[in-house]
């Protein structure tokens, strides 16, 4: 399968991309690592005339450390994110994802921030995303601004992203001493999770003092499972208190039905691997591993 | 048409191509290399595993213009010049670790990509790491047993070279 023909061009910064978004339009795609993309290409689901390159552009790619946050250059690849000492610190969340992140070749090529603005639904960055409250530093022609978490996520493969910007960053604000577990389902190695959950929790010895959930694939775009995090907090790290505020995770969401599941069994999905989530990243050992 | 400068196998290469052609369909079409095979052609199997700049990547995902300027090494040019086989190789032939052999090349490259980040990988490592790849045939036990075979040879091998001549370039 060989895409259909398109014009190419590798600028060497955001500011010539920016000039080649706008004087493409909505001819042009971008590609960042292309591990989403290019599938897409090559089964003819889109056919853009051009193909704006943002892997020449330096200034994207590397992870900062921004005082209270960390800022993940939009072109660093999963590898480098998912094995970043920083990151694994202050935003083990992440780490923890990117560990189930399709395979070491797709992480090798794969971008954080292509992955986040390619917004999939079933894709395990936006999850941990939303938990942690990242903001997506935007570019466009008249300037960048900043885009919460919760307001990323537009729809189902849409982002507040306009079509004449960029993603140039996210910024993580530190979760540090935090524990983590990112809790996948998947039929298949390698595969898109057919529900998962991400879950943060800062413990106060034996009891969860804050906890932030995750969902993927429980709707048009990932979610924040709030009533689970309200539930959560001041409960001590048991199975039973766990599994009665796991018990809100379906609250909000509109998961879709497929041959992997239907809605119903997605719900219930949900509820396990939130409780799985919580425990593990709560330090509670004998967690049944998927 | 873009112009690509790459080295490819240890040899410096220059071409004209579609920004289309992926780089897979230009190290067989182009150059020749049909050692590196394409299996699903949507990313799943790896099959067509290369190392583009050392990290191993599906060549079926790549457009052959994003390697413009990189260094890329195939199963092709593992083996040292004077054909000696790279201790991974070696070892898928003395444990078996293939049956039809298709998806080969492809689990021998993320196998040496594997060991240079995990040299002493417990079985459950390698299975992990090797998760990109299937083999149609299902016979990842004996697949198993040349990366751990590998990884024991090469860390016996003291300092000794243990990657290929392709992976030598400046």
């Amino acid at each position: 399968m060989i895409p259909a023909a398109f014009e190419y061009v590798a600028p060497g910064s955001v500011d010539e991309a920016l000039r080649a978004l706008s004087e493409h339009g909505d001819e042009a795609k971008i590609i960042a690592g292309g591990q989403s993309l290019l599938p897409v290409l090559r089964m003819r689901l889109n056919a853009p005339e051009w193909v704006i390159d943002l892997g020449r552009i330096d200034s994207l790619r590397g992870i900062r450390d921004g005082g209270d946050h960390l800022a993940v250059g939009a072109m660093t690849t999963h590898h480098e994110v998912g094995n970043d000492a920083g990151i694994h610190e202050h935003a083990l969340l992440v780490t923890k994802a990117i560990a189930e992140l399709a395979d070491a070749q797709v992480r090798h090529r794969g971008t954080f921030g292509g992955a986040l603005a390619h917004a999939d639904p079933a894709g395990d960055l936006g999850a941990p995303a939303r938990a942690l409250g990242a903001t997506f530093v935007i570019q466009g022609p008249s300037g960048t601004r900043e885009v919460g978490a919760d307001d990323f996520f537009v729809d189902l493969f849409e982002t507040a992203i306009s079509e004449d910007e960029i993603l140039t960053e996210i910024r993580i604000p530190k979760h540090t001493g935090w524990g983590a577990a990112y809790q996948k389902f998947v039929r298949i190695a390698h595969q898109w999770p057919i529900v998962a959950v991400a879950a943060t929790v800062r413990m106060d010895g034996d009891t969860i003092a804050e906890a932030r959930v995750g969902l993927t694939n429980m709707g048009a775009t990932p979610l924040r499972a709030t009533a689970v995090e309200e539930a959560l907090a001041g409960q001590p790290a048991t199975e039973d208190a766990v599994a009665a505020a796991a018990a809100n995770a379906p609250e909000g969401t509109d998961p879709p039905s497929d041959l992997n599941g239907d809605a119903d069994y997605r719900r219930h999905l949900a509820t396990v691997l939130t409780r799985r989530a919580v425990l593990a990243a709560a330090g509670r050992n004998g967690i049944p591993a998927i | 048409m873009t112009r690509i400068n790459l080295t490819v196998d240890g040899q410096r290469v220059a071409d004209d191509i579609e920004p289309r052609m992926l780089l897979v369909q230009y190290l067989r079409e182009r150059l020749g290399k049909t050692g590196t095979v394409v299996g699903c052609d949507t990313s799943s199997c790896g099959a067509c595993t290369v190392h583009l700049d050392g990290a191993s990547v599906k060549s079926c995902n790549v457009l052959a213009v994003q390697a413009d300027g990189a260094t890329v090494t195939t199963i092709e040019g593992l083996a040292a010049e004077d054909g000696t086989l790279h201790p991974v190789q070696e070892a898928f032939h003395e444990c078996h670790g293939l049956q039809c052999g298709f998806c080969t090349p492809g689990m021998i490259m993320q196998a040496v990509d594997l060991l240079k980040q995990n040299p002493d990988p417990s079985e459950e490592a390698v299975r992990l790491g090797l998760e990109g790849n299937l083999c149609r045939c299902t016979g990842y036990h004996n697949i198993v047993r040349a990366v751990q075979r590998a990884a024991g040879e090469m860390s016996g091998a003291s300092t000794g070279p243990t990657t290929g001549a392709g992976e030598v370039v400046s």
